[in-house]
């Protein structure tokens, strides 16, 4: 019995780790580059919700639309205007200077906040929970949360292929140079993309500032679990990444119930598994 | 010229320092030396090859640990210890490349340091070595390399600049050889290197599995020189990591002389922002983003580009045929952008 | 009556390599002109540098009046200049139909539509949920023009539309080039099958080298002027 409440709760932390994938997922997909800085903004949104609902007293619907909203922004700004002016050929000045802006955002962080683990308190949502099976009981908030996960994926999938947005965002992904061609701005094309990611970003971390204790110096850990969740789920495929989350958040739970100390290890060994047997991932790019 | 003249005085105060240097100052070149070790390599594969790793505390904890299990467990002297620890590094570096090439590009780099948390989490597994809360070095053990503090000092400080001074003497020697210019073919394309029979794969990984040998040696000497070793510490990103890359990117990224200013002007700043706090790593992190922006060929490389400089020059120029005037007869190649066809 | 696209003493470099020499062309509204000539003479790079792809800025290049030298693609796009590119270049991760929808991403009004496209290529028909690469050499030709046509351009310059396809093929290509025509399209074709160029066109220009060697309609030219402007070969005094 423990072992399926092990595998149940595993999968609704994959929802967790799907959230946090979705955004680096999308961004790779469009602009072939890997924001480093990708769990430190997910921090940043933990800690935005947790100011406005905790220490400005905002309304929770109010604080989340704004930590949403401003994560968005910040993403669309960022890339129009620093990333955009690093993105080319070479991997490297992308990578190093979302290095740099994820060094900023930590020490930024810890300046501010103090190096104290914070958590945003939910209230009855935290504790009500519902048994599925015998012996199985499910939280509200992880199912909520898992819920979520699957929400924004299917959105994520319905802005990409059913809307003319979407259509400019895959044609970007294929051949940045002909859309101008067209008459996209790749630009603001590039940005969009960015700014979509963050609000999947300022999702991811509200719903981490209500599930677990973060402290400025979490991100590194989140974008290591999205990371995981992308390369297991493979590449190219957006419901790949939920497959690639619950796999890791599976793993994760297993090795936290043979010992508390092995769950990290044992989601970092799964992964490698991934990697060793499957390179393309469970569920690569299909062919549409 | 003159900066050969330079290079050399600065080289020759280095071998004397023992003589001239107080305690403080030899732990600090001790450390600059350190650095610029895992700074050539960490050059050596982003800026030569092409491989971006930000997983390189992998092995710079990897040293330290087999170091301290070589040194604790089966009493191998100290000294001996460090070029075995920096041997079975590159050894497990073997599998751990073949894991992590499995990724490319960007992903290949974040692939590096799931691999040192891997590495680190299993560390903190080995209770013989401390487990979680690690484990210091034995006075006794420490004592057997010399009886007084001061030639301990002295013995280790050589180990420092022989280290150093193999790392970029090694470095120089590998990039003048042919191994070298294949490394700069696979940089500049390495679809164009394999067409002309670079096995690119291999070449990639003789680097990453030498840059693994360089690090952990490093890492070996750093933990001898901290007495003690923790997880955390040994395989600390910023450490190992985010401060070996703003070195080499402020310094100067694909160079050999990058990497030596880039260590300088880490140790002046860090001089003077000693009592910053957290504001010292944004400003590292803000300097390292605007030399991305600005030019990304750092320090060393913007000024060499204006004045021509070199003091370890790696480059195959062609000159130009001449003839009996002194005018050149053949044209000299140009760097031009691939031409699309017309 | 104005150019529609005028260029004057037209330079272009890749690095230190200069591809253009100081083009002069012209080309009328409604007109269909050819620029024909050897791998490497600029044709490609010309029709680049009128797009924006290759940077103009300081030269003159203008549009129905309009300078547009130096302005980003999707502005150019905007003023009705379409390209139908060289080897395609379709999105493989959109299908057929999505293809030709982002065509229209700029937004121009015009006659041409998805069902003007299709009724122009009904072969597309069958094909249009399919992926836009997964067609033959002269279907997915045919996706690249309709794809142009439907952002209701001025002007549509065709970048070697016959490369890689059969005769047979060509021949169905080019009927289309009336029809658009016909709706008031002005038309410049880049091509390397010479016969097909001068039956298409109502002017001919040779590149060669970078430069313009030769120009004129097609019955003023003999096949012995266009071969020396083609190749370059010096007449015998």
């Amino acid at each position: 019995m423990a072992w399926l409440n092990a595998v149940v709760q595993g999968v609704l932390l994959g929802g967790l780790y799907a959230l946090f994938a979705a955004g680096l997922s999308l961004m790779f997909g469009v602009m072939r580059f890997v924001n480093i800085a990708h769990g430190d903004f997910i921090v940043v949104a933990a800690y935005m919700i947790l100011g406005f609902v905790v220490t400005l007293g905002w309304n929770p619907a109010l604080g989340v639309m704004a930590t949403v909203l401003l994560l968005g922004a910040a993403g669309y700004l960022n890339q129009r205007f620093i990333l955009n002016r690093v993105l080319g050929k070479d991997i490297l000045p992308p990578i190093l200077v979302t290095f740099g802006m994820s060094i900023i955002i930590q020490n930024g962080l810890l300046q501010l906040f103090s190096a104290d683990s914070r958590k945003l308190p939910a209230g009855g949502l935290e504790t009500a929970s519902f048994d599925v099976v015998q012996g199985v009981a499910v939280g509200l908030l992880p199912f909520l949360m898992f819920l979520t996960a699957i929400a924004v994926i299917g959105l994520l999938q319905f802005v990409f292929y059913r809307t003319a947005l979407g259509r400019l965002l895959r044609a970007t992904a294929d051949d940045p140079e002909i859309v101008p061609l067209m008459g996209g701005n790749t630009a603001h094309i590039f940005a969009v993309a960015t700014m979509l990611a963050s609000l999947v970003v300022g999702v991811a971390g509200i719903w981490l500032a209500m599930k677990t204790n973060f402290d400025p110096a979490a991100g590194p850990s989140r974008l290591l679990f999205a990371f995981e969740a992308v390369i297991i789920g493979g590449l190219g495929n957006i419901w790949g990444t939920l497959i690639g989350g619950i796999v890791l958040g599976v793993a994760q739970t297993l090795g936290a119930q043979i010992d508390a100390g092995y769950q990290i290890l044992a989601g970092h060994l799964a992964f490698l598994a991934v990697l060793v047997f499957r390179p393309t991932g469970l569920m690569p790019r299909l062919a549409r | 010229m003159a900066l050969v003249a330079v290079t050399l005085v600065a080289a020759l105060s280095l071998l004397a320092a023992p003589w001239w240097a107080s305690r403080a100052e030899l732990r600090l070149l001790m450390e600059a030396l350190s650095f610029l070790a895992l700074a050539q390599m960490w050059n050596m594969l982003a800026g030569y090859t092409g491989l971006v790793s930000v997983g390189q505390q992998a092995f710079v904890g990897l040293g330290g640990y087999l170091f301290f299990a070589l040194g604790l467990s089966q009493g191998v002297p100290l000294l001996v210890a460090i070029p075995c620890a920096a041997l079975a590094t590159a050894v497990l570096a073997v599998p751990t490349g073949w894991v992590a090439f499995r990724l490319q590009g960007a992903y290949f780099a974040i692939g590096t340091w799931v691999i040192a948390e891997v590495f680190r989490l299993v560390a903190a597994q080995f209770s013989s070595l401390g487990g979680g809360s690690g484990v210091s070095m034995p006075a006794e053990l420490v004592r057997a390399i010399a009886v007084s503090p001061a030639s301990r000092e002295t013995i280790l400080y050589y180990v420092a600049l022989a280290i150093g001074g193999l790392a970029v003497l090694g470095v120089w020697l590998l990039l003048r050889s042919r191994w070298g210019l294949a490394l700069t073919a696979i940089r500049d394309s390495e679809a164009a290197a394999e067409s002309i029979g670079i096995n690119t794969r291999r070449v990639k990984f003789f680097v990453y599995v030498l840059a693994a040998f360089m690090t952990g040696l490093t890492g070996a000497f750093v933990f001898l020189q901290k007495l003690r070793i923790t997880p955390e510490a040994a395989f600390s990103v910023n450490d190992w990591t985010a401060f070996v890359i703003f070195i080499v990117v402020i310094g100067g990224i694909g160079t050999i002389e990058g990497p030596i200013v880039g260590v300088t002007v880490f140790f002046v700043l860090r001089g003077i922002a000693a009592d910053w706090g957290t504001w010292y790593l944004i400003m590292m992190g803000a300097i390292a983003i605007a030399v991305m922006m600005i030019d990304k060929r750092g320090i060393w490389g913007a000024l060499r580009a204006r004045f021509d400089l070199s003091v370890f020059p790696v480059e195959h120029r062609l000159e130009a045929a001449k003839d009996a005037s002194g005018t050149a007869t053949t044209p000299v190649p140009n760097n031009t952008d691939r031409i699309a066809s017309c | 009556m104005t150019k529609l696209l005028e260029t004057v003493a037209l330079e272009a470099f890749y690095g230190d390599f200069q591809a253009l020499f100081g083009i002069d062309f012209a080309i009328d509204p409604g007109e269909t002109v050819a620029i024909i000539g050897a791998n490497g003479a600029g044709k490609s790079t010309f029709l680049r540098a009128i797009t924006g792809l290759r940077p103009t800025a300081g030269q003159r290049v203008s549009f129905d009046g309009v300078p547009i030298a130096g302005m980003p693609p999707d502005r150019i796009h905007s003023l009705g200049i379409a390209m139908v590119p060289e080897g395609r270049r379709l999105f493989p991760s959109l299908s057929v139909e999505e293809n030709l929808l982002i065509g229209a991403a700029g937004g121009r009004k015009g006659p041409w539509s998805l069902q003007r496209v299709y009724a122009l290529f009904p072969d597309l028909v069958a094909k249009r949920r399919n992926p836009g690469t997964a067609l033959s050499g002269g279907q997915q030709q045919m996706v690249a023009i309709g794809r142009a046509l439907m952002s209701n351009p001025r002007l549509v310059l065709c970048d070697e539309i016959s490369l890689g396809l059969a005769p047979k093929v060509i021949k169905d290509i080019y009927r289309a080039l009336p029809v658009i025509r016909a709706e008031g399209a002005a038309i410049v074709v880049v091509e390397q099958d010479v016969g097909q160029a001068l039956a298409a066109a109502d002017r001919v220009v040779c590149f060669m080298e970078g430069r313009v060697s030769l120009a004129g309609t097609p019955a003023s030219l003999s096949r012995d002027a266009i071969a020396a402007a083609y190749f370059g070969i010096e007449e015998a005094a």
